[in-house]
C-alpha cells in the first residue's frame, strides 16, 4: 500500500518573476508569474490545478521541475531542496520527475523514430542500461500505453494526436518516475479520445503508483481526475481543497465564479442555471490590483478588500482559502 | 418559423495528387429563423468544410456540389463576386481564432465600418456611429475607445467579441459559428454563449454552432446534428438526442464528456481513432468502433432514415442502446 500520508513535494514561498523588455532605455517590466505558492503533494494523490490561462499554472509546473528557476522559494523533493542543485545532480532526479505537455506532436521530435523518442531519456537518465535492455523496456512500456510493438520503427506524424499523446506519455514513463506533471495533457484531443487517454492516466497510476500534477484549464477535466484542487488566480493560490469539498462548497468567490461557468452536458440542468459572469477580463500581470488581486472582477468585494491582502488561511480540514469574507459568504452552487 | 437556410444534397470533395477524397457526403439540413443548429463532431468530421464550402472559402483543391439555398439563391457554385454580395451581409461565419479574421493594421473601427459602406451604402460617419453601438451592444466596455484600438490591443475575448459584432452588423439571417469559444477561458466563453442566446433572440439571426463540446451544446442548441466521416449520423432536437440518443457514436460522445458535478469513476470512451476520410471503411463507417455491430454494418452503409417524428438516424441496430443517464 502506498503512504498517503508522506509528503513527496512540499513548495515554500515559492515566487516567479519574469522580465518584460520595455524599450532600448527603458527599465524593464515586471511580470510577477507567480507569488508566494506554497502547498504539498503526497505520495500517490493526483493535485489538480486550474485557473484561465496566464495565471501562471504552466509557469509552477516547471519551476516544480526546474525547467525554470524560480527567482524565490525552495522545491523540496523528499525533503532535499532542488533548486540549488548542480545540473549532473538535478539531472539524476530527473528520473523520479517527469512532464507530459498539451501539443504532443510539437513535443516529440519529428526525424526520431517512436523507438528513439520513447529510449531517448533512458540515455541520459540511465546509462547503464545497454541497448538491449533499452528494446526491451521500451516495448513494455508501449505495450503499457497502449502502442503495438510493431510501431517502434515509424516517426511521429505517422500518428494522430491521441497516439502521439501516447507516445509523450511512455516517453515520460520509461524512467520509472514517481511524479508526473501533466500541462493540459487532453486539450488538444478530441472529446473521444480525450477519455482513452484519461482513462490510461488513472490506469497507470494505479499500476506503477504514480503520483500526478494535473494542470487544466477544463475543470470538468480536472474535477474527474483529481483528489486535490489548487485554484490560482493572478499567479497566487486563492483555494486549495479536495475535489468533493471545491466542488460543493466552494470558499472563494473565483472558485464559484468558474464552477458556475463550466458547460455542462445536460440540456435541462443547463438552462435552469444562472451563470455568474465574472465583471470584465484577468487583469494584467505587470500591473496588480492593490489588496486582493481578485476585487476588481468579484461580485462580493468591499472596500477592505483593496487594503488589504488577504493571507491563505488553512481551514479546519486543512483546505486552504485566500479571501477575508470566507466566513460570512456562502458559496454554495445553486445558494 | 420559416427557414432561412435549406441545404441538399452537399457533397464536398478535395483532390490530392493522384486520388480525391470526400470530406463531406450528402448532407441535407435547415436551419429556421432564430434557431440555434449544434454541429457535433470530431477532428475530420466534415463538420467545418461542410460550412466552408457554403461560404465559398474552400481551399483552392476543394469542390463543393449540391445545394445551399439563402432565400431563393443557391450559395454553391456561385462566382465569388456574386457571393460577396450574400457574405457579410445575409450569411456571415466567425471562427475560432479571431487573431487569424482581423487584419493586424487596421483600426477596429476601419475594418467594421468598412462592412457596412460596403454592402448598406452608409457614409464613413454613419457606418462609424453603427460601429460603436455594435460594439457596444456585444459587451465591450468603452467602446469608444476599444473602436480606435488596433485588434492585438484586445484580449482573447475581445477579439472575438470585435468579430461578432462584424458579423451582426448587417443583421445576417444566418451566422455560422465555428468553434467560437474553444481558444476562450471558461468564465469568458459563459459571456461568450449568454452572448450568442441574446442576439439570436433580439435579431432572429439563426445560428449554427460548429463544435465538439457538448457541454457547449447544452447549454444553447435548439436542435443539434452529429456528424461522423463526413456523414450526418443523426440529428434531432438536443435534449432527444442527450436524453435518448440512438446512435451509438452520439451514446459514445457522451459517456466520453466528463461532467463537472459529476465524479465517476471511469470515463465509457468509445474504442479506436476515428477513420481517415482518405480510407473510410466499408459499410458504416464508425462500425470499426462501434459496440452495437452486426453482419451487415460491416458491407452495407446504413442510410440517414426518420425514427419517430423528431429526429434522424444512420444506424442498422434498432434495438435498445444501453444508456445510463449522463445526468
Amino acid at each position: 500500500m502506498l503512504d498517503r500520508t508522506e509528503d513527496l513535494l512540499k513548495i515554500e514561498n515559492l515566487s516567479k518573476n519574469f522580465s518584460i523588455s520595455a524599450g532600448l532605455f527603458a527599465k524593464p517590466f515586471q511580470l510577477r508569474a507567480l507569488q508566494d505558492i506554497s502547498f504539498t503533494v503526497k505520495r500517490g494523490e493526483t493535485l489538480g490545478i486550474v485557473g484561465e490561462s496566464g495565471c501562471g499554472k504552466s509557469t509552477l509546473g516547471r519551476c516544480i521541475l526546474q525547467l525554470l528557476a524560480p527567482d524565490e522559494g525552495r522545491v523540496l523533493w523528499l525533503g532535499q531542496d532542488i533548486t540549488k542543485l548542480p545540473a549532473e545532480q538535478m539531472r539524476q532526479k530527473r528520473r523520479d520527475l517527469q512532464i507530459i505537455f498539451q501539443d504532443p506532436l510539437a513535443s516529440l521530435n519529428p526525424r526520431m523514430t517512436v523507438g528513439e523518442i520513447i529510449a531517448d531519456p533512458l540515455r541520459t537518465l540511465m546509462p547503464e542500461i545497454d541497448a538491449k535492455g533499452r528494446r526491451e523496456r521500451v516495448l513494455r512500456t508501449m505495450e503499457a500505453v497502449g502502442l503495438l510493438p510493431e510501431m517502434i520503427n515509424r516517426y511521429p506524424h505517422e500518428f494522430s494526436g491521441g497516439q502521439a499523446q501516447r507516445i509523450g506519455i511512455a516517453r515520460a514513463l520509461i524512467s520509472e518516475p514517481k511524479l508526473i506533471v501533466c500541462d493540459e495533457p487532453v486539450s488538444a484531443l478530441d472529446v473521444s479520445i480525450q477519455a482513452q487517454i484519461l482513462n490510461l492516466l488513472s490506469d497507470l497510476k494505479d499500476e506503477f503508483g504514480l503520483t500526478l500534477i494535473f494542470i487544466s484549464h477544463n475543470l470538468s477535466v480536472v474535477r474527474h481526475v483529481s483528489d486535490r484542487i489548487l485554484v490560482l488566480y493572478l499567479g497566487r493560490i486563492v483555494e486549495l481543497a479536495d475535489g468533493d469539498d471545491l466542488y460543493d462548497d466552494p470558499k472563494h468567490p473565483y472558485t464559484r465564479a468558474l464552477l458556475t461557468a463550466v458547460p455542462i452536458p445536460d440540456p435541462k440542468r443547463a438552462r435552469q442555471r444562472t451563470i455568474e459572469g465574472l465583471v470584465g477580463e484577468i487583469p494584467s500581470p505587470i500591473n496588480q490590483p492593490s489588496g486582493c488581486t481578485f476585487r476588481t472582477r468579484c461580485r462580493y468585494a468591499e472596500e477592505r478588500c483593496a487594503q488589504v491582502r488577504p493571507p491563505l488561511e488553512t481551514l479546519a480540514n486543512g483546505r486552504r482559502v485566500a479571501c477575508i469574507r470566507w466566513q460570512e459568504l456562502d458559496l454554495k452552487p445553486g445558494g | 418559423m420559416a427557414d432561412v437556410l435549406v441545404v441538399d444534397n452537399l457533397d464536398v470533395t478535395f483532390a490530392l495528387h493522384q486520388s480525391e477524397v470526400k470530406a463531406v457526403s450528402d448532407l441535407d439540413f435547415t436551419l429556421a429563423e432564430g434557431e440555434t443548429l449544434a454541429v457535433v463532431g470530431e477532428s475530420g468530421s466534415g463538420k467545418s468544410q461542410a460550412f466552408l464550402s457554403i461560404m465559398g472559402l474552400l481551399a483552392r483543391n476543394g469542390k463543393a456540389s449540391g445545394r445551399a439555398m439563402l432565400g431563393d439563391v443557391n450559395l454553391i457554385g456561385m462566382s465569388p463576386d456574386r457571393l460577396d454580395r450574400y457574405r457579410g451581409k445575409d450569411i456571415a461565419m466567425i471562427f475560432q481564432d479571431p487573431m487569424t479574421s482581423l487584419n493586424p493594421t487596421l483600426k477596429v473601427k476601419t475594418q467594421l465600418a468598412e462592412v457596412l459602406v460596403r454592402h448598406q451604402g452608409y457614409t464613413a460617419e454613419k457606418a462609424n456611429r453603427a460601429v460603436i453601438e455594435m460594439l457596444e451592444r456585444v459587451g465591450i466596455p468603452e467602446p469608444v475607445k476599444r473602436a480606435n484600438a488596433y485588434p492585438h490591443e484586445l484580449s482573447g475575448g475581445m477579439r472575438q467579441r470585435v468579430m461578432i459584432a462584424m458579423a451582426l452588423l448587417c443583421k445576417p439571417k444566418v451566422l455560422i459559428a465555428d468553434e467560437p469559444t474553444t481558444a476562450l477561458d471558461v468564465t469568458v466563453q459563459a459571456q461568450m454563449l449568454d452572448l450568442f442566446k441574446n442576439l439570436t433572440n433580439d435579431f432572429g439571426t439563426a445560428l449554427v454552432l460548429i463544435t465538439h463540446d457538448l457541454g457547449v451544446v447544452a447549454g444553447v442548441a435548439d436542435r443539434m446534428m452529429v456528424m461522423y466521416g463526413g456523414r450526418c449520423i443523426e440529428k434531432g432536437p438536443t435534449d432527444t438526442l442527450f436524453y435518448d440518443p440512438r446512435h451509438p457514436y452520439t451514446l459514445g460522445l457522451l459517456h466520453s464528456t466528463p461532467h463537472v458535478a459529476k465524479r465517476a469513476k471511469r470515463l465509457d470512451p468509445i474504442q479506436g481513432l476515428p477513420p481517415s476520410l482518405e480510407h473510410l471503411p466499408k459499410g458504416c463507417a464508425f462500425h470499426p468502433r462501434c459496440a452495437f455491430r452486426f453482419e451487415r454494418c460491416f458491407e452495407e452503409r446504413p442510410p440517414l432514415l426518420p425514427v419517430e417524428d423528431v429526429r434522424e438516424k444512420a444506424c442498422w441496430y434498432q434495438g435498445e442502446l444501453k444508456y445510463e443517464a449522463v445526468a
